[in-house]
């Protein structure tokens, strides 16, 4: 990793006596492009807060290239915020809100013109400098929000759910344009959302937090292929989980009974026991669907399909009455990919792809983390 | 029956306007009566503004309206904000004496303060004006400029701070022309109230300050003479004035 721009070490944040955030450390490097995910709760925008200077925290410290800035207040910071509801000034033009940051380093005028003018021309609203906020869109006030913060050439940017106000589509236009920025200007980004999606396809590093704590922190690849524990496995996309029972270890090997059959599967890095239950996890779109005369895998039947354009997604009941989620790309080529509801199938998957977690005592979820899971997946 | 909630409005109008329509209309009639026309005349216009009292107590009363204004509203943002900002004990019972104090009779208010003043030994002239309408005009102010601050983004201040802003700085900068809208009314109000106060003024005023509310009140008292109406219609074109002037302005902080 690049050199450490900013570190937290065991930072503890109580309100109303109980604990926001426990404990928690991170260092955050230097351009990476860093990414805080959790429901709402999980102590995201206090720990985004803190780094700002909105909050102090009970206990810990937090660094800035080295130099302790737990005390220091937001004004003293250099580093900048987009809020969730971009916070522009109502009674200031566009140039005004951009300009108001320089202005309060007393920058000689023409110099913040010609700065404020660059930044807007870097959100593409050059034209719009003298409207006021309410007579832009969502979009355009998200862009000026973001020229307004990035215009001091902080060390890091701080985002609270900046795209989380706005439709599918420009959310999906802005995630690219966030990320374009972020590779021009070089800078940290620090972005909070709740949107694994987001999370997943905009950062270089993930932090899952739950209940105050680190659940994962790792990169998108990891936290969705290799997830730390039920919980991120389940925030994290969709999953099926499979109870198994450890039947044989052998060196790096070891079987598990998965619905009867035996798999012979890597050992994972947690110790297993003979006789042990543990979960197999599998994506949707690990999970082959085959027709019901085939040798491999488990015998279920279709019970719902849902056409989603490029995949196919399809819940598949076992006889055990447990369901299954598959997700598969077409093959117009194949005769037998197009089941009907009711219709007898066997599900396998490939060797290899599955990923194996103990089994917690804190489970299954609450009602409240699996929305906060399902708000997660649009 | 469209005819009888027409013919309905009109008789509400008419009760509501024809005496404003009398008054203007007689301040410009010649005769000395006062209840028959004697033909258009700008006498007591002249003979009003000739009347040296008059003029003064006119004086008098604006300068009270504009000071207790001024300092009720300062005095009045600096307790919303409080009340908004900040959490502390016995903020729900300083809040609802703001209230008791709006609701209570004004003879009442009239009475307590006058025996405060003398108590305090204070001569009564414009100083105990001036405080007892600062205390009936705070609460209005209060309360308005609360009612702008619910609505506020608690999320600006903190984007000014973020921006490299003081907390002074951003109260300068961002939150006061923000509540500028409220704080503008709140004075406006407080000025109107000070203007037509008669109750709390004629306990706590004394010979050295004459204001206008009360100067007319002892006109009237030897018999309506038609200078009064003169002097009515103007203080109506003057709060005909002061209205636009407050519609204007909110509607211009909405665009």
């Amino acid at each position: 990793m690049t050199k450490t721009l900013l570190s937290l070490s065991g930072i503890s944040k109580q309100f109303d006596g109980k604990a926001v955030l426990d404990e928690l450390s991170l260092t955050i490097g230097d351009g990476e492009f860093i990414t805080l995910l959790g429901p709402s709760g999980c102590g995201k925008t206090t720990l985004l807060r803190m780094m700002a200077g909105f909050e102090h925290p009970d206990e810990g410290t937090v660094t800035l290239s080295g130099v302790d800035i737990t005390l220091t207040p937001p004004e003293s910071r250099p580093l900048n915020t987009v809020f969730q509801n971009y916070a522009l000034f109502p009674h200031m033009t566009v140039f005004d809100n951009v300009a108001y940051g320089l202005k309060m380093e007393k920058r000689p005028k023409a110099e913040i013109a010609e700065r404020v003018e660059e930044a807007l021309a870097m959100v593409q609203l050059e034209d719009f400098t003298k409207r006021k906020p309410h007579q832009l869109s969502g979009g355009q006030q998200q862009r000026v929000a973001i020229a307004r913060a990035v215009v001091k050439r902080p060390k890091m940017l701080l985002l609270d759910e900046p795209l989380s106000a706005l439709d599918y589509k420009l959310r999906r236009t802005m995630q690219v344009e966030l990320k374009r920025l972020q590779r021009e200007l070089g800078i940290t980004f620090v972005f909070v959302t709740h949107d694994q999606e987001e999370a997943l396809s905009m950062s270089d590093r993930i932090v899952v937090l739950k209940d105050g704590q680190i659940q994962q922190l790792g990169t998108p690849r990891e936290v969705y292929e290799r997830p730390a524990n039920v919980f991120t496995a389940r925030f994290v996309g969709q999953t099926n989980f499979f109870p198994g029972r450890v039947t044989k270890i052998e060196g790096e090997r070891i079987s598990v009974n998965v619905f009867g059959l035996n798999r012979d599967l890597r050992k994972p890095s947690f110790r297993v026991a003979m006789n042990q239950s543990l979960h197999v996890l599998l994506r949707p779109e690990d999970i082959r669907v085959l027709a019901p005369d085939d040798t491999e895998g488990v015998a279920g039947k279709i019970v719902e399909r849902n056409y989603k354009g490029s995949t196919l997604d399809s819940v598949i009941e076992l006889e055990d009455g447990s369901q299954v989620m598959a997700s598969e790309f077409f093959d117009e080529d194949d005769p037998a990919f197009d089941y009907s509801i009711g219709e007898r199938v066997r599900v396998s998957w490939v060797d290899g792809w599955e990923w194996l977690l103990a089994e917690e005592g804190d489970e299954p979820l609450t009602d409240e983390e699996e929305l906060a899971a399902d708000d997660a997946e649009h | 029956m469209r005819w009888l909630s027409r013919s309905y409005l009109t008789l509400v109008y008419l009760l509501l306007y024809v005496p404003i329509v009398v008054l203007v209309v007689f301040s410009f009639n010649d005769s000395r009566t006062g209840y028959s026309w004697g033909g258009f005349s700008l006498r007591w216009y002249e003979s009003l503004f000739n009347n040296h009292a008059m003029v003064q107590a006119m004086w008098n009363s604006l300068w009270l309206a504009l000071t207790a204004a001024t300092v009720s509203t300062i005095i009045g943002a600096l307790t919303a904000l409080a009340l908004h900002r900040y959490r502390f004990r016995g903020k729900k019972v300083l809040n609802g004496m703001l209230f008791v104090v709006m609701m209570s009779p004004e003879i009442v208010l009239a009475i307590s303060l006058l025996g405060l003043f003398l108590l305090l030994g204070l001569k009564l002239g414009y100083v105990s004006l001036l405080l007892a309408h600062v205390t009936f005009c705070l609460p209005f102010v209060v309360i308005t400029v609360m009612a702008r601050l619910s609505g506020f983004d608690e999320r600006l201040p903190e984007a000014a701070r973020d921006l490299g802003a003081s907390d002074f700085t951003m109260t300068r900068t961002v939150l006061i022309p923000v509540i500028m809208p409220a704080l503008m009314a709140g004075w406006l109000l407080g000025f109107t109230l000070s203007m037509d106060d008669v109750v709390v003024s004629t306990f706590v005023s004394g010979p050295s300050y004459e204001i206008l509310p009360l100067r007319i009140y002892s006109m009237v008292r030897v018999g309506l003479k038609p200078e009064v109406n003169a002097l009515g219609t103007l203080l109506l074109v003057f709060s005909l004035v002061m209205l636009m002037l407050s519609q204007w302005i909110l509607s211009r902080s909405k665009q």
